[in-house]
């Protein structure tokens, strides 16, 4: 069905993308055909680094013309081979176009490339007391690639996630034609809104090459409190309570020790309490330090009430950094200490975020694998990981199939959802569509023929 | 093993302006925290009090807002604190800051061991320590990386430049503990609930309570240091790039002669 490239295509190419930013068939590096779970594996044919949106156009239009696939990619640290070429073709790689445009402090605003990354725009924007609320671990991912898949991350409890602080994009349409969704204003009540179908959809129906984010003023004070808890039951059946007391919190999150030791392994630095077996992490902001330490100060109480040991204060940038750099690094911990794993990213309703983790202890003895897990509690946001532990591949594949089976049937009985901020790329996609059914399903198809009609813009994913 | 360890409030960040007139940090509206070396020395202490016994005891020189970080030591796990804090001892140099420290420990009591941190993050002379030690005429050793009790003696290994020494030292003793040897325990909530603001297990020590009252011994009238300027430093933006050549080798060679390998 899709053309395969030809000497011709990568010579008309060629006319107007440079040859040091183009790369055909062998010269394309192996870190292309995958993505950081490495789950699918295919190179594209042809690997060009873009550097405007009308080199995009162009390249789209061309794609369209002659029914050759396009996927985009930002750094490629997706985990569900969004990003892979999976029906090979053109690959467009947006990492160069990293530049931050404007930064508009009357609309509060900044305007970016899509290839900017996460923690260079947080830190620019710091820099100039503004706060970009969106925190995924992965901050080496690229803004583009946050709005393709929606990423949310750990403040979202308070903050929400990065649909909410996209204010307008540009986008290149399947057949190269321009456009742009959403603008600066503040409110909208002008159609469908384009824009938020945008964000989310995985490099399926256009792709981003410039988008004006919203950004709020910076809150001068942030505390984090760690508590530790002697068993994960106990810690994780806190959370509701947190939830029900109306603590105006920033992030919630758990962890687990073997995660924590995995994370001091990994990164060679010591946790700075390892004493227990499962820790909560609150993180409390705002403006107003007394009405924060007052904040924690009941938090506290409350969780001390409900068997948490102690609370413990991470309230100086090196506290925060001994324990926020291990929670970042946890999927990268996890993953160094198997040979092969992957993960569910199932979201479900708050109040369902206990019963979920205490399930995935069951699923580990039915199945009998290792599912170590960590996420974000306040949100109902799990990150559970299936790992093979050197098992032969058989086992492996009829045990992953069987506790994802368990593992996605009960997320679906809690009226949870399939992923809450990896997406759904190649690897959930039979999840979703259990998931939503045919009539919602067909919606979804719908859609993306009215977009591309050709399907050339990352065939295979999503739907 | 009854310790002390001394400990000083400083900017909590390390973007601090300095005065162009005066060349003196402005402090105002700046949050303030716990030296991050002096962590490194308290965790020390309190890890060598749990595995031999003793109580961890904690002094610093300060204006009264200083108070907090002593709190902050006891939130940690230190029984008591004393704060030294008179007018008459602002402006000092290490050596009057080590002089009148001095008086502080005097009034700790018996003590087995100081420990300090490696320096300190505003004023970074690394002196204090070692100055203290003089004063006190007690043995010391400075970038420490571990210590063990035996018997009557310290044994412990030092990181200097060039090489590792491992050696023992006669208590009472002096040591300044190197950075990034531990992660530092995070202050209790618990221990803040039930000790409230330390009332109780805090001394402050002003100028009518130390023994000697030379005033030119203490403040600014017992500093010789004379600074000419105070500036902010440029910041380095300097790296270093590997080309060409057996590269495995020269990383493996940087590493080695930093010490990570």
């Amino acid at each position: 069905m899709y053309k395969k490239i030809d000497e011709k295509d990568v010579a008309y190419l060629k006319s107007f993308i440079p040859e040091e930013r183009i790369m055909v068939g062998e010269e394309i590096p192996n870190d292309y055909s995958h993505d950081e779970l490495g789950g699918i594996e295919r190179l594209p044919d042809v690997l060009i680094n873009v550097l405007s949106t009308e080199e995009v156009s162009k390249i789209l239009k061309y794609a369209n013309e002659n029914m050759i696939p396009v996927v985009a990619r930002g750094s490629g640290t997706d985990l569900v081979g969004a990003a892979v070429a999976v029906e090979g073709g053109i690959m467009v790689c947006t990492k160069l176009m990293n530049h931050i445009k404007e930064l508009d402090e009357s609309n509060l605003t900044i305007t970016v490339e899509p290839g900017v990354l996460l923690m260079e725009l947080q830190a620019y924007v710091e820099e100039h007391n503004f706060f970009y609320p969106p925190d995924p671990g992965e901050k080496s991912a690229t803004i583009g690639g946050n709005i393709s898949t929606n990423a949310g991350g750990m403040r979202a409890v308070k903050y929400g996630v990065t649909r909410d602080y996209v204010r307008e994009l540009t986008v290149v349409l399947p057949d190269g034609t321009i456009e742009h969704f959403g603008s600066k204003c503040v409110k909208s009540s002008s159609g469908y809104d384009l824009k938020n179908l945008i964000v989310g959809s995985e490099g399926t129906l256009c792709i981003v090459t410039e988008a004006v984010l919203k950004l709020l003023p910076l809150p001068s004070e942030s505390v984090s409190m760690l508590l530790p808890f002697k068993s994960m039951e106990k810690a994780i059946e806190v959370v509701p309570e947190i939830i029900k007391s109306k603590a105006s919190l920033t992030a919630i999150e758990y962890m687990s020790l073997d995660t924590i030791i995995s994370a001091e392994d990994f990164l060679g630095k010591k946790f700075p309490d390892t004493n227990y077996e499962a820790y909560i992490l609150l993180t409390f902001d705002g403006n107003n330090r007394k009405q924060i330490e007052e904040e924690y100060t009941k938090v506290a109480e409350l969780c001390i009430e409900h068997g948490a040991v102690d609370g413990y204060f991470v309230d100086t940038d090196e506290r925060k950094k001994s324990v926020w750099s291990a929670r970042g690094a946890f999927l990268e911990a996890i993953s160094a200490s198997t040979d092969e794993m992957d993960e569910c990213d199932v979201v479900v309703p708050k109040n369902r975020v206990a019963d979920f983790i205490k399930y995935t202890h069951e699923v580990a003895k039915i199945v009998g694998i290792r599912i170590p897990s960590f996420g974000h509690a306040g949100d109902g946001n799990l990150h559970v990981y299936l790992c093979r532990d050197g098992m032969p591949e058989e086992e492996w594949k009829a045990k992953l199939e069987k506790g994802f089976d368990l593992l996605y049937a009960r997320a679906r009985e809690y009226h949870g959802q399939v992923s809450g901020e990896h997406g759904i790329g190649y690897a959930k996609k039979s999840y979703l569509a259990k998931q939503l059914g045919d009539n919602q399903m067909n919606l979804m198809r719908g859609i993306k023929k009215a977009f591309d009609p050709n399907n050339i813009l990352n065939p295979g994913k999503v739907i | 093993m009854n310790i002390i360890v001394c400990i000083k409030q400083v900017p909590g960040t390390s973007n601090v302006n300095v005065d162009p007139v005066t060349g003196t940090l402005i402090r105002d509206g700046v949050a303030s925290k716990m030296n991050p070396y002096d962590l490194n020395a308290v965790e020390m202490a309190l890890k060598l009090v749990e595995e031999n016994g003793g109580e961890v005891k904690v002094v610093s020189m300060g204006p009264p807002a200083a108070l907090e970080v002593i709190r902050e030591a006891i939130y940690m796990g230190a029984s008591k604190g004393v704060l030294v804090s008179d007018r008459k001892f602002g402006g000092a140099d290490v050596l009057a800051t080590s002089y009148t420290l001095c008086s502080g420990i005097k009034a700790l009591g018996d003590y087995d061991l100081i420990l300090c941190g490696k320096q300190t993050t505003d004023g970074d002379t690394a002196q204090v320590g070692s100055e203290l030690a003089e004063h006190l005429d007690i043995p010391h050793a400075c970038y420490v990386k571990s210590i063990k009790q035996e018997g009557k003696k310290l044994e412990y290994v030092q990181n200097l430049d060039s090489k590792i020494v491992t050696a023992r030292i006669n208590m009472p003793c002096l040591m300044c503990v190197d950075s990034e040897i531990n992660t530092p325990r995070l202050p209790s909530f618990l221990k803040k609930k039930e000790n409230g603001d330390c009332q109780n297990k805090i001394q402050i020590l002003t100028f009518n309570d130390v023994e000697d009252k030379d005033e030119t011994h203490y403040g600014l009238k017992g500093s010789p240091t004379q600074v000419e300027r105070i500036f902010e430093p440029d910041k380095r933006k300097d790296k270093e790039m590997i080309t060409d050549g057996d590269l495995a080798k020269k990383t493996y060679d940087i590493l080695k002669s930093k010490k990570f390998i």
